[in-house]
């Protein structure tokens, strides 16, 4: 593995660099898949511009893929809050796997949030059942499933899109409870004490794996088509893999990895 | 955030303590959390209700058993978590341990309501503040498993602050896990009833809490995702009274009903008796 020819990065420095912008959606999107071809909405109450989703040719196969964005600008960060979504992009999601099985197409998942969007809309609109749902039904479709935190992986609104066959994540991105920040705000009232937090809660890659919740660390590089052509493989690989289950072993070998946390 | 604040430390700051109305010796006079209304204690009734606006007052697992069922055998009593690595959390789930009798934030197991057997979990609002815990999680799973083999309905009461924070991730794979145990016994054709009591919140609410067949809260209770501070926070905006409140949630349809605290054993019996299913061979 790349990173263990380099100096291991403490908790906090990924932390730092897990919130950078290394990667956008979109680039990841062009440089794993082809003709991609993006589907909007959730049907009901609008298209949630930090969830991107649609259709893409996966070495020859069809795949379901979507994408939680950060945004690139301003103008974007702000329209996609930061990569935190509302109860739409959640089921706009929900409804994009519920596609996916239908047609009997892997759903690939890429996660980048700080977390749910906290606001009063989201709230009205059931943010709870939507991140809900979308957990209930990840545990029922019959096509394989596999997560990429690339980035941030915040709390509940990062496992909507993460109940999958497999998580693996990207070498500097995090995977926790809450942020640093939110987690020593509540424990200890002090937010200021983020940099305690992140050495407690097991948030890297390293801890993660070592801990049985994720099943892959992507090393990153400074040639981001290096990573992609990476992934791309892998995930050719262990879709493989996956597709050689019955339908009914591959749902029970889902429920199977979360029952033994 | 005071949810998780140790409520066997005695703090000078007894306004922010929820729970202490509920802890006061009857005859004493206390202030409904909800509407404020002064009471004696002893107004609340066996129920523990508000008179004047029908707030149930939280109850412990313990307490709620011995008012709706007739008989309860209870499951997985002895399991609690081993492994406490996280600074002061071994000493915290001790004390929660005896205060509420329980091994960690919920009881389960197979309960009599009128004539209808059914597996039943309870959440308890005084154990870490009814925190998603690994053993939460466990013993919600296994009392799915539980009736999906024995082929019963499942009625969950709700109480939780959220994560379990000393727990980390741990805590995040729970709503997974009981997902899972959901969607088995969905499958097997089975109900799930969810009564949402004061406080239901965060990833309890974005897992189990909204998974069920019919959802049903209790008056006034707090049910929501995030946190009203953070959402201020965010929006910078003061949120109205009603907000996230049980008789909202309703508005905005996520509760199929609001069943008042004295009523709602009957109307649990009735709800499983519309679902008893003729064998079909
Ligand atoms: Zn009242």
């Amino acid at each position: 593995m790349a990173a263990l020819f380099r100096r291991e990065l403490t908790p906090v420095q990924v932390v730092k660099k897990s919130r950078e912008d290394r990667f956008s959606a979109r680039e990841i999107i062009s440089g794993i898949f082809t003709d991609f071809i993006e589907l909007h909405g959730d049907r009901y109450a609008g298209d949630d511009a930090s969830v991107i989703g649609g259709l893409a040719n996966l070495g020859g196969q069809p795949v379901t893929v979507i994408a939680i964005d950060k945004g690139t600008d301003i103008k974007d960060k702000l329209a996609k809050r930061n990569g935190s979504p509302e109860p739409y992009g959640y089921r706009k999601a929900t409804r994009l796997m519920d596609q996916a099985a239908k047609f009997g197409r892997p759903i690939i998942t890429f996660i980048n949030t700080p977390g749910a969007f906290p606001g009063k809309s989201a709230e009205d609109q059931g943010q709870g059942e939507a991140i809900a749902d979308s957990i209930l039904q990840s545990m029922k479709y019959p096509v394989p499933m596999i997560a990429i935190v690339y980035g941030e992986g915040g709390s509940g609104g990062a496992l909507a899109l993460a109940t999958s066959d497999q998580v693996w994540m990207f070498q500097n991105a995090t995977y926790s409870i809450l942020s640093p920040e939110g987690f020593a705000a509540i424990l200890w009232k002090d937010a200021k004490r983020s940099g305690e937090a992140a050495e407690l809660m097991g948030l890297t890659p390293n801890d993660l794996l070592a801990n049985g919740i994720i099943e892959y660390i992507v090393p990153e590089s400074r040639s981001h088509n290096r990573v992609f052509n990476l992934v791309r493989a892998k995930l050719l690989e262990e879709i493989q893999q996956l597709q050689s289950l019955t339908t009914t072993e591959l749902v029970a070998k889902r429920r199977a990895r979360f029952r033994a946390f | 955030m005071d949810l998780f604040n140790n409520t066997t430390v005695s703090t000078p700051k007894i306004k922010r303590d929820a729970n202490l109305n509920d802890r006061i010796p009857d005859g004493l006079f206390l202030a409904c959390p909800y509407c404020g209304a002064q009471l004696y204690s002893k107004q609340l009734g066996d129920h523990r209700v508000c008179p004047a606006c029908g707030y149930g007052f939280r109850l412990q697992a313990r307490e709620r058993v011995a008012l709706m069922t007739t008989d309860f055998e209870e499951l997985d009593a002895d399991l609690k978590l081993a492994d406490t690595d996280f600074p002061g959390y071994a000493g915290k789930l001790e004390r929660a341990q005896q205060q509420t009798e329980l091994g960690d934030s919920v009881l389960t197991g197979i309960a009599t309501l009128e004539d209808q057997k059914v597996a039943l979990g309870i959440m308890d609002s005084y154990f870490i503040m009814g925190s998603l815990g690994t053993i939460t999680g466990e013993k919600i799973t296994r009392l799915f498993e539980h009736a999906t083999a024995a082929k019963l309905p499942v009625i969950l009461f709700t109480a939780s602050g959220g994560a379990r924070m000393q727990e980390g991730i741990h805590s995040l794979m729970q709503m997974a896990k009981v997902s899972a145990a959901v969607a088995a016994h969905q499958e097997a054709g089975l109900p799930y009833i969810v009564i949402l009591t004061d406080p239901t919140m965060g990833g309890v609410t974005a897992s189990f809490a909204m998974q069920g067949d019919i959802t049903l809260a209790e008056p006034h209770a707090l049910v929501g995702f995030a946190g009203k501070r953070v959402i201020e926070q965010t929006i910078h905006e003061k949120l109205p009274k009603e907000f996230q409140r049980a008789e909202t949630v309703l508005e905005n349809g996520f509760i199929d009903a609001i069943v008042q605290r004295p009523a709602m054993t009957a109307t649990l019996a009735q709800l499983v008796r519309f679902h008893q299913t003729q064998e079909v061979k």
